[in-house]
């Protein structure tokens, strides 16, 4: 076992007890805390496969941003045990066994899967997740879909914009 | 031979004797030992040395004398500081959320540390070029608002929680433009790695060479550094007279010098990266063909050079507090979203344009 294994199976070990937590702590802050900590985890896993700058820009993103917005959304809204709402106990189960049914297909399809069969993950080459590899990329094969995404992102400014005005 | 004594060579020394006795994995560990005794030490110095420098600062613009009791000249005044915050007991208000009370002051620290990884302190001296540098900076720097919140948060206090919001807002502002004024520099460097951005100004720093746009993105970037770190005139999150201390009014003891030094370590880094970019971080000053001239800067220490400039923005940044007054909260957003924002972009794509049509040196 070297290096690199050991250091996947603690970052593996780290995003999965942080994903369980996010799922079983009481309080909603702690569920957002959790959620950052698997973020930090998953670009662990980005910077062993070479992919430098989705690390980054995913720490960016989500655990900068993102989950920055839901904490101040939720320390505003001042949830506590009292304001929280009972579920029903048939609605639980609904849930569990609806989810449980999702995973079950996920892992049948991945484990049916012939283009990952016998695959392992190349650690530490490749280039595609550098920079200047991942801009080629995206601005010459992928460029008609880029410029559609950032049309939309664009058009979810100018509605931010628009809702946020008082009139 | 030049500098003969500097901290690249004492860097090659020291790494030859660990592999020569240790082989290479013990000598790694003791490596990365050595570099965070280095890093810990580094920041109890410089938070001793920049508060010492704040309250100096401050005394000469208000034409007094500051601390001149403790020590020659005061000098040991933050050394008693120190020592006095760290014999208060470090208290945990009853309705807090304890765990994450006592996280934040750390978890802060932590972001702060961080962020040293690729600052190159003298030629060659660097702890990582990783390939995305720039970026990387910006990355932790953005992890430290989520201290700020739990902080603010699990202090179960409204000022500390209003406190911690208004920080929130502020920061992840004032990180656009911030941003925006580090890529319009990017595109003249062509690359995000400290290292190269660093030898691309060899021939000259990139606020010469970069006209007009480069000192927009400077003048841009210095304001958005002074908003991120949370100091005056855009000290919203702490404003003493509203707020009693903001986001670590709970704090107290050791826990709350951590938040304090926080403040000034990123105080350091925000004037380290503004070098860095605009002013060559350990590159001499050199003027075209004056040989003579050129030789002279050449034997000052490249650690000398990077230390200089950083503490000359240092000061930059202490002169603004103490000789602007405070921003609203609606003035401060308006500054950023309505003037630095578009401001920004419009130099973004000046620069483009330049680089696009090789106008610059």
């Amino acid at each position: 076992m070297n290096v690199i294994q050991v250091l996947f199976w603690i970052l593996s070990a780290m995003a999965l007890v942080s994903a369980l937590m996010v799922l079983l702590s009481k309080n909603p802050v702690h569920s957002v805390l959790w959620l950052v900590a698997v973020f930090f985890a998953i670009s662990g896993h980005y910077i062993l496969l070479n992919a430098q700058f989705i690390a980054i820009v995913n720490l960016i993103v989500y655990a900068g941003a993102i989950m920055v917005l839901f904490l101040f959304v939720i320390m505003l809204m001042n949830l506590n045990k009292d304001t929280e709402p009972q579920k029903n106990i048939w609605m639980k189960l609904a849930g569990a066994i609806s989810a449980g049914c999702l995973l079950m297909i996920l892992v049948s399809l991945i484990k049916q899967a012939p283009e990952l069969q016998a695959k392992t993950a190349m650690m530490n080459e490749g280039g595609i997740g550098l920079i200047a590899n991942l801009g080629k990329a995206l601005f010459n094969t992928y460029v008609v879909p880029f410029e559609i995404s950032s049309i939309l992102f664009l058009s979810a400014m100018v509605g931010a914009v628009v809702i946020g005005k008082k009139d | 031979m030049l500098n003969t004594i500097s901290f690249e060579a004492i860097k090659t020394a020291v790494q030859q004797w660990l592999n020569m006795h240790w082989g290479p994995h013990l000598a790694f560990i003791a490596e990365c030992i050595l570099i965070g005794l280095l890093v810990i030490v580094f920041f109890a110095v410089l938070g001793l040395l920049l508060v010492f420098m704040e309250r100096k600062v401050s005394a000469v613009m208000q034409i007094r004398l500051g601390p001149n009791r403790v020590g020659p000249k005061g000098w040991l005044q933050t050394s008693a500081d120190t020592l006095k915050l760290m014999l208060k007991e470090g208290l945990t208000p009853d309705g807090a959320d304890k765990f994450l009370f006592n996280l934040a002051p750390f978890l802060i620290m932590i972001a702060a540390m961080l962020i040293m990884v690729p600052i190159a302190f003298a030629r060659n001296f660097q702890i990582w070029d990783i390939n995305i540098g720039v970026l990387y900076i910006s990355s932790i720097a953005s992890i430290s608002v989520i201290a700020i919140l739990m902080a603010g948060w699990s202090s179960n206090n409204k000022y500390a929680l209003l406190g911690a919001m208004r920080s929130g807002a502020q920061i992840i502002s004032y990180e656009l433009s911030a941003g925006v004024a580090v890529i319009t520099m990017v595109m003249l460097t062509q690359s995000l790695s400290i290292q190269d951005i660093i030898l691309s100004q060899q021939n000259g720093w990139w606020i010469f060479k970069g006209h007009i746009p480069a000192i927009i993105a400077f003048i841009i970037f210095m304001i958005a550094a002074t908003a991120e770190t949370n100091r005056a005139p855009f000290d919203l999150a702490e404003a003493e007279s509203e707020l009693t201390a903001g986001f670590h009014t709970e704090y107290s003891g050791m826990k709350f010098a951590l938040f304090f030094l926080a403040e000034y370590i990123n105080v350091f880094i925000v004037c380290a990266v503004a070098a860095i970019l605009f002013f060559g971080g350990w590159m001499p000053f050199h003027i075209g063909n004056w040989e003579g001239f050129n030789h002279i800067m050449d034997y000052i220490p490249s650690s000398i050079w990077f230390l200089g400039k950083t503490f000359c923005l240092i000061f930059l940044i202490m002169w603004f507090r103490w000789t602007f007054p405070r921003l609203r909260i609606d003035q401060l957003l308006n500054l950023e979203w309505k003037y630095l924002l578009p401001i920004s972009l419009a130099n973004l794509l000046l620069m483009t344009i330049i680089v696009v049509l090789k106008w610059y040196l």
